[in-house]
């Protein structure tokens, strides 16, 4: 009986666990197609807090599992609130994988957590330890004082952090007070006064300024130029070239390929058909990148992608669900020794790819299996609507029917959270599905779908996000290495 | 040949119905036409005026008889062969009717519900010509000068005439089911369903013009049972099954799939049964060209649901623009008794005796229906007497 009801036990805990790691993959508190915003973050609030509450170890654990950077900010968060584990083994552990979490995490998004460690009065004397240590480890604190200030500043203060030089001064006793020797808060101090001073400023900061002093936006966007990053040039395409009449030269080769997807979608059609064979090879490239580091080689794959209406996403997340689609479309091509992919809605250019239409699943998955694909990989929403539930009925059939040796593998990857569910709507048990916020995760998120399918056991489970806790630690151990010898500050990517 | 067009029955010839979608209690039914026809195109005109009165007949100024209403927007339908996509925008700022300022409001008066614009162009206030078909039911009143009726009723009919009902926006669901419903390629139209009772049909001739117009519908006026069912659970979003015996190969599996989208179809088309394939009374607007366009309801039997509508039937018999409302139980129960009193000359007592009543039950009907107004005070008060007293 005791045994019985262990195997139950773990089922359950196993079952939690895939779901809140799934949660953690897709959902990012922002309003979807189908659901708000609210009800997304009343949902992935509530995940985060029972699992917390019934799986400690492992809710830290998830932190290296490759879930997305608002997941990642929420566990550091509770985490931090919730207090130190009693165990000394547990409690290194925990320190060690928040820290190289927020250490991973892009500068803007690791500054709210700090800045939310106030708004959410945490202040015990681990949450200080880890904004010390974070100070301590950042390659440039004058900038990130000018650009971060005010988080900067809710970060020292509530931390009682001890600034180095100038710092001190130029947050806590008001920058006016004096001239500062670090040129960047002497150009912050200047620029409040001269226009010149603007232009060594990040972007973000120089902008407000730039209206203050009344400075022409053309002007100001061509001289600034330099100094924009990498994401501020792809997000000004549009606007810049409006305003200024020229669009900042992008470098289409440094951008992920998510959002190298998603910007070639936000171009207009005639734009898109125009630049067709520049967006194609930065794809391409940022597929092969991709690669690089993450090495996955698969046999003979088709993609089932879904470019129905519903694709379009909502206001808060633009096309992402598409986005997603048309960059699994090119990762999956360079993975894969044969490729083909089927949309819902026949394309004849991927990157001419527009959301519209409804959600036919069954015909391309049908024309997937009779293709004769080893692995089907399905990028959906997971709401299919033309005939509904079809595809739920047609994965079961054909399991059950025509494939019960699985020579055919079927995933479902999808890019959104349904509120009501806690997890990214399935298409029935017989396709596992896996949450996924970037297409870069794929592979990862591939690797971790033999668990959303029911196989695995709890203890396999537990060896798979042990093992990404080891990687996770020593990839952050040889980033701090490499960075350590005070080398020239890591290009800013402001999100 | 005008009668051939005219609708004895409402029929989906060379429409196909698709899977529905579903949001919270609504369900939406593509309706997908094959071969769109491309001489039948309909544009949006939009009114931004708090009331508008349309002059049935007569000069537009003139007292005479008028429908008021809000009316949010209008259709501009063209025909013919030589289509052009300048029609959109070109000829949207056209001078309709005449605005009119009163206090803070705009009031706009409109002449007719179907004016001929141009040779071959028909501005229509969508609904709004089922709807005055549906208020012009015995409205002229007793053709008797029975003792019992009022003086109003003799002199001026039902005069006036109310019916309610409801916007679209009144439903934050419809806003939802509007946004969130994926148009396919060839719609030309849809079915909508309120906890899955059919409440309204919309369908045009070309696609391009249902996407233009999809919005639109959420600005449309619906039956009372929009609200009332809008409390009710959400509506199950179904799912067919397949067969396991009949599938052998990936072939089979695709037969069955088509099999489904079968079904699905057919069994929509069964919950719109109470509109497609009922026999309904037509009656003929405007011929504009090969053209008919028509009003027509259904039986108006108190025990089944009852739809009124407008329809645009081509010479070759396709159905080519359709708008129905479903009337509530109440406006079916006046439809009713208005006819039945009509049937019998309007005299109370062959009345009572055609529905099984008495006459006292009826003249109280009367009066619960909202036509207390066509009888004399003393009548009502008497049956009202004698009803108390007999209980």
């Amino acid at each position: 009986m005791a045994a019985v009801t262990q195997v139950r036990i773990d089922q359950v805990a196993r079952e939690d666990l895939v779901m809140f790691v799934n949660a953690c993959f897709s959902c990012t508190g922002q309003r979807e197609f189908y659901g708000d915003a609210r009800g997304q973050s009343v949902s992935i609030e509530f995940l985060h807090q029972y699992i917390l509450g019934n799986y400690r170890r492992l809710y830290a654990r998830t932190l290296a599992a490759g879930i997305n950077h608002f997941n990642q900010a929420q566990i550091i968060l509770n985490l931090l609130a919730a207090g130190s584990p009693a165990a000394e083994e547990d409690r290194r552990e925990e320190g060690a994988l928040i820290a190289a979490t927020l250490r991973a995490l892009p500068p803007p998004r690791a500054w709210r957590v700090l800045e939310s460690l106030r708004a959410r009065r945490i202040n015990n004397r681990r949450a200080r330890a880890i904004a010390r240590e974070y100070l301590a480890g950042r390659a440039d604190l004058a900038f990130d004082a000018v650009k971060y200030r005010s988080k900067l500043r809710a970060a020292v203060v509530h931390g009682h952090v001890k600034l180095p030089g100038e710092l001190g001064p130029f947050l806590i006793h008001g920058w006016k007070k004096r001239t500062y020797t670090q040129p960047l808060l002497e150009a912050f101090r200047q620029a409040h006064y001269t226009q010149e001073a603007v232009y060594a400023l990040p972007y973000t900061v120089a902008e407000g300024l730039a209206a203050r002093h009344g400075i022409p936006r053309d002007v100001f966007l061509q001289r600034i130029e330099p100094r924009l990053t990498a994401a501020e040039r792809l997000r000004l395409q549009e606007s810049a070239a409006r305003d200024s009449g020229q669009a900042p030269p992008v470098d289409l080769e440094r951008a992920s390929l998510t959002k190298l997807a998603l910007y070639a979608l936000a171009l207009k059609p005639e734009a898109r058909r125009e630049r067709r064979e520049a967006l194609h090879t930065a794809l391409a490239r940022a597929a092969a990148r991709v690669l690089e580091r993450a090495p996955v080689s698969l046999g003979r794959v088709a993609a089932v992608l879904d470019n129905s209406y519903s694709a379009s996403g909502s206001l808060e997340k633009r096309r992402r669900p598409l986005g997603v689609a048309l960059a699994a479309h090119y990762l999956l091509s360079a993975a894969s020794r044969d490729y083909r992919a089927f949309w819902t809605t026949p394309v004849e250019d991927a990157v001419l790819v527009g959301a519209r239409g409804q959600t036919d699943i069954a015909t391309p998955l049908l024309d997937a299996l009779a293709w004769g694909a080893d692995l089907v990989v399905i990028v959906s929403d997971g709401h299919d609507n033309d005939p509904p539930k079809a595809v739920a009925e047609l994965t079961r059939v054909f399991r059950t029917k025509l494939d019960p040796e699985r020579r055919t593998a079927l995933v479902h990857v999808n890019p959104v959270f349904d509120a009501e569910e806690y997890a990214p709507r399935s298409f029935g048990t017989a396709v596992p599905t896996v949450g996924v916020r970037d297409a870069e995760d794929l592979p990862t998120v591939l690797g971790f779908a033999r668990f959303a399918e029911g196989a695995a056991a709890l203890a396999e489970l537990e060896r798979y996000l042990s093992a990404r806790v080891r990687q996770w630690l020593e990839r952050d151990a040889r980033r701090r290495r490499s960075e350590a010898p005070g080398t020239s500050p890591a290009a800013e990517e402001g999100e | 040949m005008g009668d051939a067009r005219l609708l004895k029955k409402l029929e989906l010839s060379g429409l196909r119905l698709a899977p529905s979608q579903v949001w919270g209690g609504l369900r939406l039914v593509p309706v997908l036409r094959d071969s769109p026809r491309e001489d039948l195109r309909f544009a949006r005109r939009t009114y931004d005026d708090a009331l508008s009165v349309v002059t049935l007949s007569g000069e537009l100024t003139v007292t005479g008889l008028k429908y008021v209403s809000y009316i949010p927007h209008g259709l501009v339908m063209t025909w013919g062969p030589r289509q052009s996509d300048a029609i959109y925008g070109t000829q949207l700022q056209v001078r309709d009717g005449k605005r009119v300022k009163v206090g803070p409001f705009s009031v706009r008066l409109l002449h007719r519900m179907v004016r001929r614009e141009d040779k071959q162009q028909l501005r229509m206030l969508p609904l709004h010509v089922a709807m005055e078909g549906f208020l012009a039911l015995q409205f002229g009143g007793p053709d008797v000068a029975w003792a019992e009726y009022s003086r109003e009723a003799l002199s001026q009919g039902l005069d006036p005439r109310i019916e309610t009902s409801v916007p679209g926006w009144a439903s934050s669901a419809l806003d939802g089911a509007l946004r969130t419903f994926e148009l396919h390629e060839r719609q030309v139209g849809m079915l909508l369903f309120n906890a899955d009772v059919l409440l309204s049909a919309f369908i045009v001739a070309h696609p391009e013009d249902y996407r233009a117009l999809h919005r639109t519908l959420l600005e449309d006026f619906y039956g009372e049972l929009l609200l009332q069912y809008g409390f009710l659970g959400d509506a199950p979003e179904l799912g067919l099954s397949l067969d396991d015996k009949r599938i052998a190969s990936l072939e089979d599996l695709r037969t069955e799939v088509t099999r489904m989208r079968r079904d699905w179809a057919d069994f929509h088309a069964f919950m719109a049964g109470g509109l497609f394939g009922v026999e309904v009374a037509s009656e003929r607007v405007y011929d504009a060209g090969p053209f008919l366009l028509q009003r027509f309801r259904t039986g108006l039997v108190p025990s089944q649901e009852n739809h009124v509508g407008e329809a645009i039937v081509h010479e070759d018999g396709t159905l080519d623009y359709l708008k129905t409302y479903r009337l509530s139980a109440a406006q079916t129960r006046r439809a009713y008794l208005l006819q039945q009193l009509a049937l019998s000359g309007w005299k109370l007592d062959a009345t009572a005796e055609r529905l099984g009543a008495t006459r006292d039950d009826l003249v109280l009907r009367l009066r619960n229906a909202g036509f207390g107004y066509l009888l004399k005070e003393h009548v009502l008060e008497a049956a009202t007497r004698r009803q108390a007293r007999g209980r």
